[in-house]
């Protein structure tokens, strides 16, 4: 112990004892590992949550309520949340927008997904998920909210599943704020929230402006502007995908108020493999350039990494290191694996080559 | 290759290197098939397995905290024997192997998982999943071989340590997770000084530290918990650690010891291809036959052989890969070594038996008494040199 750690109390040198001799009766296991079979989402432990309910929204988009464990803190509405869900039995983590009033009683929170076309997460969410499962979670993140003093006029653009972080605002915002929100969708039927965005609407407490893309067509930054012909006194949130941000984007630069426009941009989920890439070992601050054909393993090595290794062979997994983010072949079976940033997907180096740009964790 | 045991003919004198490529593509098959359908199902089982033993665990404990009274002891001891059984095996080995990481579960992972062992995992994973697994049967790589105390073949020297050597395994049997522990800290190594002696210090320090924790759980805070129960507590953890120890040994001998089973050179796997690699791994484990709790208490490694082929597979699916692997063997005319645990750990028995004797003593004694072979020594005839010739 060094003299700068902070004087323990009493209570809390009593309260370590304890916790100690309870770690020394359940070793090697801890008693959390006992405690989870009693209550999972006790206080404590990581986050996880147990899904309540299941509300269905449109065709392909539904909203989870989930029940968070002890020590969730209170989100801003517009972030977001990670959560851990099994998919046919492998953990996948996947974010998505929290669209629940931020002071529920039951201390719930929701997120609202929209099942994309060969989505494993978001298609296992909306058709297969039940009420009951314990997933995992993080906490909520992400800057896409409104500031403490909410500015007098909003505009918020959004397509698809975009409008799900923006129905986490308008639904924990003041009555008196004036907001116009201009919502893209394929047709009437694919608004996610449509009745409760129309009711919002119909009381007054936005204007509501629908724009159904198979009928209408894409939303122009023109358009935009005369469908709103405030836009330049108005604060404006924007989310969607990344074509209609990158024309805002464009759009408020060229009128010089690039700051007065918020975006949140999706993470794209659909990754084409391919030969060889890029492999950073960011704790050994390398990169190298690897061929399709080489193991991380034997790429590390060669970059003078120093690389955990065993049998070399696919069997031992004593070269197991996390992905950070990338994708990676198995050279085996030509199997692909994808990690996104904070995933840490554990590979066997051994018999992994990059199928693209690689970030390893040592 | 070839084969030390003492074998009338080559078993795979019949295979082309052909042969042998093509049966390790076969088997590569058999694994993707296994790799295409795992998924939900398997996780339920691995997740059902661990939720079982932790209230088998919970519970017996509970019970033994009554130990005083003679059934709660029984009752006890018996859940407790299982449940730690089914750690070790089922669940720790089987995960250490890294059988489940595919889940992405960082609590059932192999980076993450320790044991209910005196071994502590990482140095387990090194002497197992790398030496034992990589070089299966190869004398003097493979230290799973005779545990180094032990003398498993007939080519290896016979020496008079080697007479006690059914007692040497009968005591490792009962202190069998030691045992683990010892050769996986290669004592035998640092005893001839061919170890680097701060790194074996590194690695005994933190042997002794996990058996310490083991042994104040076990021998100290359990018993002193069950207050007026604490010494039936304490020879109940200790009769459950035997019994674990006892079992575990027996079916750890069954996989790689019963008669039928080849042992290999260290010069014969230089350049091994990965069919070869196989089928040293088919021809270097045995299987036990028996019901599905068998299967299940011994963590499927009555599977051995398929265990070897496909360490990385997950354990329940041993038992449904085991016919198409026994398929193939027919096919390709090897011997799937196969019997029930008592016929398999009596035939590894018979062989530490044998093997504690020098080469050829039982025949020689044999051959000593045989009346004919009096006749001969005392009157040796022409037909003595034939039977030299012959032997």
């Amino acid at each position: 112990m060094t003299t700068t750690a902070p004087r323990a109390t009493p209570m809390g040198t009593l309260r370590n004892r304890f916790l100690q001799l309870a770690e020394r009766i359940t070793t090697p296991l801890v008693p959390a590992d006992y405690l989870d079979i009693i209550d999972p989402l006790r206080s404590g432990t990581e986050l996880r949550g147990r899904i309540v309910a299941i509300h269905p929204e449109t065709r392909d988009a539904v909203s989870l309520v989930i029940k968070p464990s002890r020590g969730w803190r209170p989100h801003t509405p517009g972030q977001y949340i990670r959560i851990g869900v099994d998919v046919d039995g492998v953990r996948q983590w996947r974010a998505y927008s929290l669209t629940s009033d931020t002071d529920q009683a039951d201390g719930c929170i929701a997120i609202t997904v929209k099942a994309i076309p060969g989505g494993k997460v978001s298609n296992h969410l909306v058709r297969r998920a039940t009420v009951g499962t314990i997933i995992q979670l993080d906490h909520a993140a992400g800057e896409f909210t409104l500031p403490v003093v909410v500015p007098a006029k909003i505009l918020f653009v959004t397509a698809g599943s975009g409008i799900t972080p923006v129905m986490g605002m308008l639904r924990n915002m003041a009555e008196h704020t004036d907001v116009v929100v201009v919502h893209s969708a394929p047709t009437p039927d694919d608004v996610i929230f449509a009745g409760e965005l129309r009711m919002m609407a119909s009381r007054g407490r936005i204007r509501l402006i629908e724009k159904h893309t198979d009928t209408d067509g894409m939303l122009s930054s023109t358009e935009l502007t005369d469908l709103v012909s405030d836009l330049s006194e108005r604060e404006t949130w924007a989310c969607g995908p990344t074509g209609m941000l990158d024309a805002l984007e464009q759009h408020w630069n060229d009128n010089g108020m690039p700051e007065r426009l918020n975006t949140e941009r999706f993470r794209p989920t659909v990754v084409t493999a391919g030969e060889g890439g890029t492999v950073t070992f960011s704790k050994s601050a390398t990169a190298v350039e690897t061929p399709g054909d080489r193991t991380l393993l034997d790429a590390g090595e060669a970059a003078g990494v120093l690389m955990p290794s065993g049998c070399r062979m696919g069997i031992c997994f004593g070269c197991v290191a996390p992905l950070r983010q990338g994708t990676v072949r198995d050279l085996r079976n030509g199997d692909i694996t994808t990690a996104a940033p904070g995933d840490g997907v554990k590979i066997q180096t051994c018999i992994s080559a990059a199928a693209g740009t690689c970030d390893i964790d040592l | 290759m070839t084969t030390l045991q003492r074998q009338e003919k080559n078993p795979i004198a019949h295979l082309s290197s052909g042969d042998i490529e093509s049966l390790g593509r076969e088997l590569d098959a058999i694994r993707q098939q296994v790799l295409d359908s795992r998924g939900e199902r398997d996780a339920d089982y691995i997740r059902s397995v661990i939720d079982f033993q932790r209230k088998l665990e919970l519970g017996s404990r509970a019970v033994l905290l009554f130990s005083l009274f003679p059934p709660a002891w029984l009752a006890g001891t018996a859940g407790l024997s299982v449940a730690k059984i089914v750690e070790n095996m089922e669940i720790g080995h089987n995960v250490m192997h890294g059988q489940w990481d595919w889940m992405r579960d960082n609590k059932i992972h192999s980076t993450t998982w320790e044991w209910d062992n005196a071994s502590p995992s990482d140095m387990w994973k090194h002497s197992h999943n790398e030496i034992h697994h990589t070089y299966t049967n190869v004398v003097g790589k493979d230290e799973d071989l005779g545990y180094g105390i032990m003398r498993v073949d007939e080519d290896q020297r016979w020496m008079l340590f080697y007479l006690a050597q059914p007692l040497w395994n009968f005591i490792n049997a009962c202190f069998f997770q030691y045992g683990i522990a010892a050769y996986d800290l290669k004592i035998g190594k640092y005893l001839k000084g061919k170890t680097d002696k701060e790194e074996f210090r590194i690695q005994a320090k933190g042997v002794l530290a996990k058996i310490r924790r083991q042994m104040t759980k076990d021998y100290v805070l359990h018993p002193l918990l069950s207050g007026p129960s604490a010494v039936t507590t304490l020879t109940a953890n200790m009769t459950a650690n035997l019994v674990r120890n006892l079992w575990t040994h027996s079916v750890i001998m069954c996989g790689h010891f019963p008669e039928g089973v080849q042992t290999y050179e260290k010069k014969s796997i230089d350049g091994e291809t990965r069919g070869e690699w196989y089928l040293r791994q088919m021809l270097g484990s045995a299987n036990i036959s028996g019901s599905r709790l068998l299967h299940f208490m011994t963590g499927n490694l009555s599977f051995q052989i398929e265990h070897h082929l496909f360490p990385d597979l997950p354990s329940n699916r041993y038992q449904e890969i085991a016919p198409k692997v026994q398929e193939l063997f027919e096919r390709y005319g090897l011997t799937y070594v196969s019997g029930p645990m008592v016929k398999q750990v009596g035939s590894a028995w018979k062989k530490v038996f044998r093997l504690s004797l020098p080469n050829d003593a039982l025949r020689k004694a044999t051959a000593a008494v045989n009346p004919m072979n009096i006749v001969q020594i005392v009157f040796p005839s022409e037909s003595t040199e034939v039977d030299v010739e012959a032997a």
